[in-house]
């Protein structure tokens, strides 16, 4: 395995695993953000679950950063040396005859996603982690009630944050409609199943964002009155 | 038809380059590009200039020298043609066209738009091969049957001519489809299985020290490849490279 | 210099195992003192490269263009002959041997022919092993087509990419060879000289064609894979660089020039469409198999469709002429291809040609589609009177065997082959003369080998389809590493040439005198002028019928345009550059004494024989008349002018086979 990691190939394999690990992260965050819309009430429970069993805390927490610092480290990484491949470009090029906008512009979109997970900390996870290590309030209560619920519908009072977020999440949509399938690409993943997969790569690329969008928009129309 | 033609001129590899226009007039529509550019050269000539250098030779598209890039694609607006199999036909009257060569930093300008592509070369020269000595006392051809799917794949693979119009339409410059052929086509056959390991890691190894960029499936080049050679080669060479490093 | 053919004694068979064994070896261990340079490096310069190098010797070789894989045997579609008999249909390697001499028209070496079949086998198995993707049954063996002209199925094939899967064989040979150190390669080198010392080969002079700088190169035996030169036509089925100036300046150096007037003629090529065609481009002979050749029967239908006022579908079927039917009802369209090419010039030399230039004919396969298209429907139980559906039945049967060659034809012609009928017109395509070699493939010039297409000794008048990739092959990969170790095991104390000596001084300072020449000549017109006006001269008087008149005309016309061309070339820029004219006017210039001496060869070549076709010897019906007191090689020596090359006469001797007529009616 050794020098795996030097080679173009080591990397972007190395790529692909880590946003095989960010999609499924997406996924759970996913299910359990739909659950602030169907039941307030078990939506606090799993927050809480998550935000205190140490083994989610201490173990795949410390993970999950590594693998977003490792994936835009290494898209950094990679955007700077395919850029440099080819110091003279053209004087004219026309991309969208071979490929699609999504593709050409990950770096982009990964930028923009990056600004919101930057944004998202601030909001939310700084907090969070403010309230529980350094107050050392461990209880996930507010006045007698689980506070999350609570948390989450004041953040979305704002409709620039809320506008924020819709953007964002449109971007993260344009970005794994090339990355889902590119991911599995990466990893050599092309067979009888390759045709459905990319469907399903499509669909999670809409759906997932889409869910998201509509999960701040609910909360900010549902507050507004 | 008459065009208007804005083709890159550079006197040599260390010279800068730069868009030159040049109007052309009564162009038939049954040439090929290349002989456009034919005409072009030859009204240079007689007028004292000197004429577009440019790489080609079969001019049946499979020898693979031609290597234009036009209008802001690899061998031009047509699909699985190289330049020479190109005709002015899908060009209308009027049209200006862009002509560049091939870029990439892995391809180095000669002269207008001859690029030099020795890079594939010597990616070949570090396992591009099987280690067989040409001393005729081989097995019997038919000794190890090869399943015809196999067989045909390998084919598919081998039918790159080495063009470099995935380096040269890859926005990173990657020469993954190229390297992901050749690896392909031993990667398929019985013959080939003896040095998979080396070789994988070789040519990739020397394919990062050309300086090409990575793969990041774009799928540009699998479009703009004139013979066709299919994304399934770059994933198969992944998977290649994943099993050579488990084994080493 | 009396020639000596140096073909060993004894049986036929036994010639080539008899000859192995007895000849010299080299010493492993001496071998690594000996250097050998190898020029082209196609099927034969690339396989010779790889194994020389495999063999232990250093091995410099050089090439045109880019890269060794541009070679132009890439472009060879059908396939590579072999006697493996693998479908035991009789095949064996003297059937192989039989059907190649007879091909050609008796005009070719029995003992070089015959060694070529013996080794034929060797060569798949080599590919195979290399890693070449043959085509294969569902069994998962070697699959074979049959080709023209002979009775059983021996041709092995990658898709209609044959030259391009066995030419990146060789490559891929020569790159481990390359990689070990054991081959140096020089690719856009353009060799212009032979030196030779003592009266041995030792040297090249070479251009660097990026820097224009002229390298010396020395070594112990100097190879020319070269390949043929149908260029000096200009419009041929040849890569645009193929050229004849490596071979040319040998046979300045002295080595003898055998049969240039043999050339084959193709019959399916896409027809010229104007004055600003650079190229021609072959159609599989395969189309034949389906495909009816013809014209109009009256010549105003001719002009009619000439002037695009009648469609050739509009034309009903009596007033169509299907003249290789008519002529030749035995064999019909199928006859082998000199025949073909000679009917349809005919055919349009009498008005009859069907495109706007009257230099073509159609190749219809109408009647193809309805007989495939019926016979689905019968094979399906669909109704068999039903003409719309017979059509889409046909015209996909015709698409799964011809898909690609139809799909090729439409993006050059623009036009849709399956609904109109498709033109073709012969083209030049191979040339069977080439320097002569000995048995050894030793040319005249001792330690200067010739092997492939450059050389002469295989296929006679006329070769047969998929035999020129096993000729370079057998050359490079299975003859030459035997009979070149006999003459460098003289070598092994050589040491290594120098360079530094007045032999490649004074090769050199001609070269660049040459070079000096057209850059400072300043003249009016550019290369491809002369190169469009000798490639008139010689398709319209050396071409596919030839007469004395014609012939003497050529000689004539050929001698003032070089003269001309001299005077009046212009070339721009410097010698110190990337300058293709510079090159071109090099090529040129070889191609105009050439295209002369290849005239001269014709006009003392008074018989008919395969692809050398004189008006005044032929049957009372039209056909190829050969005389038994031509059963010779040409073989011609430089004596400053082509026109003063004089002739010698190798006679061939057929113990084996019996001389016959060749027949096809």
């Amino acid at each position: 395995m050794s020098g795996f990691l030097k080679s173009s190939i080591g990397k972007k394999i190395a790529m692909a695993l880590s946003a095989f690990f960010l999609m499924v992260f997406l996924l759970q965050h996913f299910a359990i953000n739909i659950l602030s819309i169907i039941n307030p009430d078990t939506f606090n429970e799993v927050s809480h679950f998550m935000g205190t069993n140490p083994l989610v805390q201490f173990v795949l927490q410390p993970i999950l950063i590594f693998g977003v610092v490792f994936h835009f480290v290494m898209g950094f990484v990679l955007e700077y040396k395919n850029h440099t491949s080819r110091s003279l470009g053209y004087v004219k090029n026309n991309g969208n005859a071979n490929s699609t906008w999504m593709s050409r512009n990950m770096i982009y979109s990964g930028i923009a996603i990056l600004a919101f997970v930057v944004l998202h900390f601030i909001d939310f996870w700084f907090p969070e982690l403010n309230t529980k290590y350094l107050i050392g309030d461990m209880s996930g209560m507010h006045n007698g009630e689980f506070r999350y619920y609570h948390e989450l519908v004041e953040k979305f009072h704002n409709p620039l944050r809320v506008g924020a977020y819709v953007v964002a999440f449109i971007f993260l949509a344009l970005h794994l409609l090339h990355g889902f399938n590119s991911a599995f690409q990466s990893v050599g993943a092309n067979n009888k199943y390759t045709k459905s997969l990319k469907g399903f790569g499509k669909a999670y690329a809409i759906l997932i964002p889409l869910g998201f969008i509509i999960i701040a928009l609910f909360h900010f129309l549902n507050n507004t009155h | 038809m008459n065009l208007t033609l804005q083709i890159w001129r550079q006197k040599n590899a260390t010279t800068e380059g730069k868009i030159v226009e040049y109007p052309i007039q009564d162009i038939s529509p049954d040439m090929s590009f290349l002989e456009m550019l034919d005409v072009l050269n030859m009204q240079l000539i007689s007028n004292g200039d000197s004429p577009v250098a440019f790489d080609h030779d079969c001019r049946e598209g499979i020898c693979g020298s031609c290597s234009l890039y036009i209008n802001g694609e690899a061998h031009g607006p047509d699909r699985l043609v190289t330049t020479c199999q190109l005709h002015m036909r899908k060009f209308k009257d009027g049209d200006t066209i862009f002509i560049e060569p091939f870029r990439a930093n892995a391809f180095p300008v000669i002269k207008d738009l001859i690029v030099d592509r020795s890079a594939f070369d010597r990616i070949q020269h570090s396992g591009g091969f099987i280690s067989v000595n040409t001393s005729g006392n081989m097995q019997d051809g038919n000794s190890i049957p090869i399943p015809k799917k196999d067989a045909d794949e390998a084919m598919d693979a081998a039918t790159c001519i080495g063009c470099g119009a995935c380096v040269a339409t890859c926005k990173n410059s990657s020469a993954m489809l190229f390297v992901g052929a050749k690896v392909s086509q031993y990667a398929l056959l019985p013959q080939g299985q003896v040095e998979a390991t080396e070789r994988v890691q070789n040519m990739v190894a020397q394919m990062d020290l050309e300086g090409f960029g990575n793969c990041t499936n774009t799928g540009a080049c699998e479009v703009e490849c004139p013979k066709g050679i299919s994304l399934e080669n770059i994933a198969r060479m992944n998977r290649e490279l994943i099993k050579a490093s488990l084994k080493s | 210099m009396a020639l000596d053919s140096k073909i060993p004694e004894g049986p036929l068979k036994d010639k080539w195992t008899k000859h192995k064994n007895s000849i010299n070896l080299v010493n492993p261990a001496n071998k690594r003192h000996i250097d050998v340079i190898i020029v082209g490096t196609g099927l034969a310069g690339g396989s010779a490269a790889a194994t020389l190098a495999e063999l232990g010797y250093n091995v410099k070789a050089f090439c045109f263009q880019d890269s060794p894989r541009r070679a132009h045997s890439i472009a060879a579609q059908g396939g590579i002959n072999a006697a493996k008999n693998y479908q035991g249909d009789g095949d064996s390697t003297y059937r192989l041997f039989y059907d190649t001499i007879k091909g050609g028209d008796y005009r070719s070496r029995e003992a070089n022919v015959h060694r070529l079949a013996e080794v034929s086998t060797n060569i798949i198995d080599q590919c195979v092993a290399q890693g070449v993707p043959f085509a294969r049954d569902y069994g998962g063996l070697l699959d074979n087509r049959s080709f023209g002209g002979v009775l059983v199925s021996r041709t092995f094939y990658a898709k209609g990419q044959t030259g391009q899967q066995l030419l990146l064989g060789a490559y891929s040979a020569m790159n481990r060879q390359i990689g070990r150190g054991k081959i140096k390669m020089y690719s856009r080198h353009e060799m212009l000289d032979v030196v030779i010392v003592d009266g041995k080969a030792r040297g090249i002079i070479t251009r660097n064609l990026v820097t224009g700088e002229i390298e010396r190169h020395s070594g112990h035996a100097v190879v020319l894979g070269t390949g043929g030169y149908g260029n000096v036509f200009y419009l041929s089925t040849n890569a645009r660089g193929s050229n004849v100036t490596a071979a040319w300046k040998a046979h300045k150096r002295g080595a003898y020039f055998a049969n240039p007037c043999y050339t084959q003629i193709h019959p399916t090529c896409i027809p010229v469409s104007g004055d600003h065609q650079s190229k021609l481009t072959l159609m599989s002979e395969s189309l034949r198999n389906d495909g009816r050749i013809w014209v109009p029967k009256k010549l105003e239908d001719a002009k009619a469709i000439q002037n695009r006022e009648l469609k050739p579908t509009d034309l009903p079927e009596d007033q169509r002429d299907y003249f290789l039917e008519r002529r030749y009802p035995a064999f019909g369209n199928l006859v082998p291809r000199d025949v073909a090419s000679r009917a349809a010039k005919e055919r349009c030399d009498e008005g009859f040609g069907v495109n706007k230039t009257g230099e073509a004919v159609f190749l219809d396969f109408a009647s193809a589609i309805i007989r495939y298209g019926k016979e689905q429907a019968h094979v399906r139980g669909l109704n068999e009177e039903d003409d719309s559906l017979i059509q889409t039945l046909g015209k996909e049967v015709v698409k799964s065997k011809y898909g690609n060659l139809f799909q090729m034809y439409e993006k050059i012609v623009d036009e849709n082959p399956y609904e109109t009928p498709m033109m073709i017109y012969p083209a030049v395509h191979y040339t069977m003369g080439g320097v002569w070699v000995d048995y050894n493939l030793q040319t005249t010039i001792p330690g200067l080998y010739a092997i492939g297409e450059a050389n002469f000794s295989d296929h006679g008048a006329n070769r047969l389809g998929a035999s020129a990739l096993m000729q370079g092959l057998a050359d490079g990969y299975f003859v030459l590493p035997y009979t070149i170790g006999n003459y460098l095991s003289d070598d092994i104390r050589t040491g290594p040439i120098p360079t530094d000596t007045i032999e490649f001084e004074e090769a050199e300072a001609k070269v660049t005198s040459e070079i000096n020449h057209f850059i400072n000549n300043k003249g009016t017109k550019p290369v491809d002028y002369f190169h469009k006006r000798l490639g008139k001269i010689m398709w319209n008087k050396c071409g596919m019928a030839r007469n004395e008149k014609e012939l003497k005309e050529a000689i004539k016309e050929i001698s003032a345009l070089r003269e001309e061309f001299y005077k009046e070339v212009l070339v721009p820029g410097t010698s110190d550059e990337f300058n293709e004219e510079l090159a071109k006017a090099g090529r040129v210039a070889d191609f105009l004494e050439l295209g002369e001496l290849f005239a001269k060869d014709a006009l003392v070549r008074e018989e008919s024989a395969g692809g050398h076709f004189r008006e005044e010897y032929q049957t009372p019906d039209g056909e190829a008349q050969r005389r038994k007191e031509f059963q010779f090689v040409s073989a011609w020596e430089y004596k400053g002018e082509p026109k003063d090359a004089k002739l010698h006469k190798e006679a061939l001797v057929y113990e084996n086979i019996e001389v016959k007529e060749r027949s096809y009616k």
